[in-house]
């Protein structure tokens, strides 16, 4: 087992409440874990185990009602809606199931958004918007609006439009939810190399397939972690 | 309330006015009495409603009386300016300024031969200083000369409508018209003046003012006096002697006050800008309204547009957009969309006011002031309206929004 890197984030008893009414859902009943840097993580569970709330509060669109939550060493509990909106800028890319793309922009102006919040300048924004998109093996889709690209490369333009603000963590909210089975490998693979290359990606998802490329597993059910385990079933690092 | 008599106005030779108020509002009429042989007194005709609630009176160069805003009952009980009184103003005004009479009716039908006017024909009974006080030319023939007035003769003017109506091939000067029941001789043509309001000023026919007492009657007509001074510098002087003059010909004493009317110029471009002012309050008012509900409308298209795009809120603030800058991009929305209505309004504007410009004769003006206005009213039209949506979209939970189907 390698060494852990960095401590990226890490959250200790975690709850959640939401009000539905008049009836209060415990969505998260006190998770601890910690994550550090250049990790591949999959959070697995079935519906309504608490996982796509945790998965908005790793991303910072939701703060925890209890608990403890650090992001590389700053306390997100006590954040603004600013700071919170500059951590999931700068900090964290997202990657959702259905793309969420600008159908109007092509695939560079897609891409440049995130470093439009950033307020990067425009030309620096364009030759990083292209890198991202070279990373991804899009090169020669720069120009292409999402309806012109395949489900595979909208996803990888969504992927360059996580990286490009170059986050401490990759955010993937079933990235192959909605691929065929060949693209998602294809999808994977991607996924595999930015790990390789140093990237620290938190996924969800309910797909075994999918889990067993990360290097560790944490399995959640009714708002508690059932199990947190080293995948030992993934591949070799390369 | 029935018809009564309300008073005797003027007893002239064997004829009186007599004032009948029919009863409803102020719908006084005149009649003219004729005392017959056996000396009782007879209606014999109705001569019209009452067309002049008073000595009126214009000194100055070029417009006709307007009055946009003195409410009629005012002047109701004052007495006419009589034909009498006028010749009198006229001789003690002397040299000081050009006296003209006027006194007219409308919807006349003019004949000549076997060819007749429409009617609405406006007849003018004047004299010699008419032409020069409205600035008409003579276009052929001669105008109205004080001895035409001074011996009533049957001569008249014809406006250019008139002539080509009647006379479209042959010679007018020298022609006969009728006008009810009276024949008179044409002497002269007048030059076109074009219209004015939308008005024909070319079709009218003036005769000598005493001939035009011969064909309708002295009694109950007020006259119009037109009173020109030789120079802009002499107006008010001259004005001041009008109203001095005009107290002496009625024999009033300093403390009666004036029982009659003077418009200078001056004072009728006042009324005249009174009565723009109005109609621009008007149109500000309505477009006050028009704006609101423009307003709405922006309104009502910014929230349908933030509803539909939700989903995409939610993924810009997942990728660090802050509450301030999605308020700011659905504000500029907002104002463009507003913007975009203000420039049509302005080509809107450019087109409709040349095409009226070409329809009225008028030159048109680009109006600066207004369609700066037009475009900073709009931006804050859709600042105004804009910000209800921009800041519905700007409070959306993240969460919430990215899961909206």
């Amino acid at each position: 087992m390698r060494d852990p890197g960095e401590l990226v984030i890490d959250i200790a008893d975690v709850t959640k409440l939401y009000r539905m009414g008049s009836e209060v859902v415990h969505a998260l009943r006190g998770v601890t874990m910690k994550i550090h840097r250049n990790a591949y993580l999959a959070v697995m569970g079935p519906s309504g185990s608490g996982k796509s709330t945790l998965m908005n509060m790793l991303g910072g669109l939701d703060t925890p009602t209890a608990g403890y939550y650090d992001f590389a060493g700053e306390d997100v509990a006590e954040m603004s809606d600013a700071e919170l909106a500059d951590i999931r800028n700068r900090e964290i890319g997202c990657v959702f199931q259905s793309f969420n793309l600008r159908p109007r922009s092509n695939a560079i102006h897609n891409v440049e958004l995130p470093l439009i919040y950033a307020g990067v300048r425009a030309n620096v924004r364009k030759e990083r918007a292209m890198e991202a998109l070279e990373n991804v093996g899009l090169g020669d889709r720069m120009h292409h609006r999402p309806n012109e690209l395949s489900g595979g490369q909208r996803q990888r333009v969504a992927i360059a439009r996580a990286l490009v603000n170059r986050p401490s963590i990759i955010l993937a909210d079933e990235p192959t939810g909605a691929l065929d089975t060949k693209t998602g490998v294809e999808i994977m693979e991607l996924f595999e190399d930015l790990y390789a290359k140093g990237n620290t990606i938190i996924m969800v998802t309910h797909e075994e397939d999918v889990a067993r490329h990360a290097r560790r597993i944490v399995r959640l059910r009714d708002g508690l972690i059932e199990a947190d385990e080293t995948n030992l079933d993934a591949p070799p690092r390369t | 309330m029935g018809d009564h008599c309300v008073g005797v106005i003027v007893v002239e030779g064997e004829q009186a006015a007599v004032v009948v108020d029919h009863g409803e509002d102020r719908d006084w009429n005149f009649h003219r009495h004729r005392r017959d042989d056996s000396g009782e007194w007879s209606a014999v005709e109705d001569q019209g409603r009452i067309e002049y609630a008073g000595g009126e009176q214009s000194a100055g160069f070029k417009f006709p009386i307007v009055n946009f805003s003195d409410p009629r009952e005012r002047f109701g009980n004052r007495p006419d300016v009589r034909y009498r009184q006028a010749l009198r103003f006229k001789d003690l005004m002397g040299d000081a300024a050009r006296v003209s009479m006027i006194t007219s009716r409308g919807g006349r039908r003019v004949y000549h031969e076997q060819e007749h006017t429409n009617p609405n024909v406006r007849f003018v009974g004047t004299d010699e200083n008419y032409l020069t006080s409205y600035s008409y030319e003579v276009a052929a023939g001669r105008p109205i000369s004080s001895d035409d007035v001074d011996f009533a003769r049957s001569v008249c003017l014809i406006g250019e409508d008139i002539r080509k109506k009647l006379f479209s091939s042959k010679e007018a000067v020298g022609g006969t018209v009728r006008i009810d029941g009276n024949s008179l001789t044409v002497i002269g043509g007048l030059e076109s003046k074009g219209s004015s309001f939308g008005q024909s000023q070319d079709n009218i026919i003036g005769a000598p003012i005493s001939r035009w007492f011969n064909v309708y009657g002295r009694s109950g007509r007020s006259i119009s006096i037109n009173v020109q001074a030789s120079s802009a510098e002499e107006m008010e002087a001259v004005h001041e002697q009008t109203i001095g003059t005009m107290c002496l010909v009625r024999g009033l004493l300093p403390e009666d006050g004036n029982n009659f009317n003077t418009t200078t110029n001056d004072s009728v471009m006042k009324t005249f800008d009174q009565a723009l002012n109005t109609v621009v309050i008007g149109a500000f008012v309505i477009s006050a309204i028009a704006l609101l509900v423009a307003g709405v409308g922006v309104m009502n298209i910014m929230l349908v547009s933030v509803t539909e795009r939700t989903r995409e809120i939610g993924s810009r603030k997942s990728l660090g957009a802050r509450k301030k800058t999605i308020l700011s991009q659905f504000l500029l929305e907002a104002v463009t969309l507003s913007l975009f209505g203000g420039i049509a309004g302005i080509l809107f504007g450019i087109v409709g006011g040349n095409l009226a410009g070409q329809l009225l004769n008028a030159a048109v003006v680009f109006p600066v002031g207004w369609a700066t206005a037009d475009l900073v009213v709009c931006s804050g039209i859709g600042t105004t309206f804009g910000l209800y949506p921009a800041w519905e979209a700007s409070s959306l939970d993240p969460i919430e929004a990215l899961r909206y189907e």
